[in-house]
């Protein structure tokens, strides 16, 4: 990968980084560890040993069966999803300057929902992938409807506005796609895919899934330096030789990108885009080539735990995971909200 | 010799004209000041002479290149812009942050090349910031954190820099220490230096070259002694304004002033 030299670089100018390389190192390490634990624990009995063998060998029993088809690609998408979601929430963060931002919090999960929820009914027995490229479309409306009311009002992207008018988009698209489901009798599927969160996760959904989940990764990792910039000031974005349109046009396909193929994948899931930026902010600094790829590290760690909480915490029924991660979160949200909004400073 | 000048330039938004056919040069390696009442339409001007943001009409013009048609990076190695106030800076040290100066110069990855380190060493030797290298910015008082985003805009290695209301929120101890940082980037290093000053006496001890505006025109542009007189700032800022000499630098101040009556 093209962005490994951040990692082994000796910058004289950061500081930080000389240790970065050591803490994603630790966090890569924690990430292995937190993967076998999600594999192992479960409803479903299984050992370290089983584990190895349905990853690395062919054999086959019926626990390994278990794990190969239903344990190990629902992990993956945990994985996949943390990374995603957390990325686009830091991407948001960096480009609005709003502390507040998250794809959940911000339109982009409403709108995929909604979208979601008209393609089911209008287009009966419609495929994955047309369902993922639903996802992308409604993911891009929300986000569009609600920049689209910050802007109405001259500094209207305070990070507060913002958050109403991602609060008030958000229920009116949930409403949307609760009418849909009612009036064309298909509540149940549309649920399904909103609710379901990991379970069912197929290799085939993942198949699908994970080319727009890793392109979105890689150009966020190639436009981190850009970002960095851009989260300082855009006049300096601009002085600095910077194009600014340009750039946040690309991210903000970037974020569309990720947060609308987390839906596709597991449906709604607010607040690890918020999270995870803030947990990595004070690991890592506020240096974006650092932020993007430990947040890829840190998401896919919350969401592996999150999930083996939801599926151990009352066997043999599953938490829905998006319960978890809201638990987790709704907390963390008062506290950046108590700041003021100024956790930046 | 003048490099940049702009031409019948107009900016503002729809009907609306914040600036009006403004038509003004920069005299090449002198410190120019802008000043001018509240909401004149100073620091739009910096702004759309730096594209920061686009005008309406007429040019600006660099090294004979319509500047809105340039290409930016290039535009970044030849001006540098200091906004007002930047915000936070968001956690980055003070090497971090002087080192984003190099942008314009990078490319890919942007990996700091042996001179990019040189430059960076350099800008915060002069800007007396290096012994803040490895500290985060907003720890800084205002004075120190003005002087890093200098650091960081002399890092971009620009001849011309321009700077809006740099000393804003500094007491009067600091506004002097970056106005005379200034005056020396230009005595020393030869940089044409454009700034938005709200103080009339320090736009008088530090500017060769002073433009008055007012409601997006220009009621005088000239030397300090021509412009920093009882009928321009009648004209600029409705006062009735006694002019006088500073003892120390003969430079024309006002004394004192009161509002006119009667307008």
């Amino acid at each position: 990968m093209g962005f490994l030299h951040y990692f082994c670089r000796k910058d004289n100018m950061m500081k930080t980084s000389i240790h970065f390389s050591l803490k994603f190192i630790i966090g890569l390490i924690l990430l292995v560890g937190m993967f076998c634990v999600s594999m192992v624990f479960g409803a479903a009995s299984t050992s370290l040993q089983d584990v190895w063998q349905s990853i690395f060998t062919g054999v086959k029993s019926d626990s390994i069966n278990i794990l190969r088809e239903l344990r190990l690609p629902r992990e993956v998408a945990a994985m996949l999803v943390g990374a995603a979601l957390a990325v686009s929430g830091a991407i948001m963060q960096g480009i609005t300057r709003n502390p507040l931002a998250d794809p959940g919090l911000l339109g982009l999960t409403s709108g995929a929902n909604a979208a979601l929820a008209i393609s089911l009914a209008l287009i009966p027995g419609i495929n994955y992938f047309g369902i993922t490229i639903a996802c992308f479309i409604g993911a891009a409306v929300g986000a569009v409807m609600v920049f689209g009311i910050g802007a109405t009002k001259k500094g209207g992207f305070s990070p507060l506005r913002i958050v109403l008018a991602g609060a008030a988009v958000s229920a009116f698209l949930y409403a949307v796609a609760d009418g849909v489901g009612i009036y064309f009798k298909i509540s149940k599927d549309v649920s399904m895919w909103t609710a379901g969160g990991l379970i069912g996760t197929s290799w085939s959904q993942l198949q699908m899934i994970t080319p727009f989940i890793a392109m979105g990764i890689v150009v966020a990792l190639l436009l981190s330096r850009q970002l960095t910039i851009l989260s300082l000031n855009e006049e300096v974005a601009v002085g600095l030789g910077q194009k600014t349109t340009q750039t946040k046009t690309i991210l903000f396909i970037v974020v569309i990108l990720l947060a609308g193929a987390s839906v596709a994948l597991v449906g709604n899931m607010a607040f690890v885009g918020l999270m995870v930026p803030h947990i990595v902010r004070s690991i890592v600094g506020t240096d974006y080539r650092l932020i993007i790829p430990m947040s890829v590290i840190a998401g896919a760690f919350l969401m592996l735990i999150a999930d083996t909480i939801g599926r151990t915490i009352n066997i043999p029924y599953e938490t829905p995971v998006a319960a978890i991660i809201a638990i987790m979160g709704l907390p963390f949200f008062l506290v950046i909200v108590r700041k003021g909004g100024r956790i930046f400073q | 010799m003048v490099r940049l000048y702009t031409d019948d330039l107009s900016i503002g938004y729809g009907e609306q004209l914040i600036v009006k056919d403004l038509s003004v040069q920069i005299p090449n390696q002198k410190i120019t000041t802008i000043i001018g009442p509240n909401g004149c339409g100073k620091s739009t001007l910096l702004k759309a002479i730096t594209r920061i943001i686009s005008h309406q009409s007429g040019t600006v013009v660099l090294d004979g290149k319509n500047v809105s048609k340039e290409n930016t990076k290039v535009l970044a190695k030849k001006m540098a812009i200091l906004p007002q106030t930047p915000e936070s800076a968001s956690g980055l040290t003070v090497g971090e942050l002087v080192s984003y100066g190099r942008f314009p110069y990078q490319t890919g990855f942007g990996r700091l090349s042996q001179k990019d380190y040189e430059v960076i060493d350099w800008a915060m030797k002069v800007t007396n910031t290096s012994t803040f290298k490895y500290l985060p910015v907003d720890s800084l008082s205002g004075g120190q954190r003005q002087r890093v985003w200098i650091a960081m805009a002399l890092a971009q290695e620009t001849e011309i820099i321009f700077l809006d209301e740099p000393t804003t929120y500094l007491d009067m101890a600091h506004q002097l220490e970056v106005l005379e940082l200034l005056q020396r980037l230009n005595k020393e290093e030869k940089r044409t230096i454009v700034m938005v000053l709200h103080d009339l006496n320090q736009a008088a001890r530090f500017a060769d070259y002073i433009v008055a505006l007012k409601d997006g025109q220009i009621v005088k542009a000239g030397p300090c002694e021509e412009v920093i007189t009882k009928e321009v700032l009648r004209g600029v800022f409705n006062i009735d304004a006694e002019i006088g000499i500073d003892p120390r630098t003969n430079k024309p101040m006002c004394i004192t002033y009161d509002l006119l009556k009667g307008e």
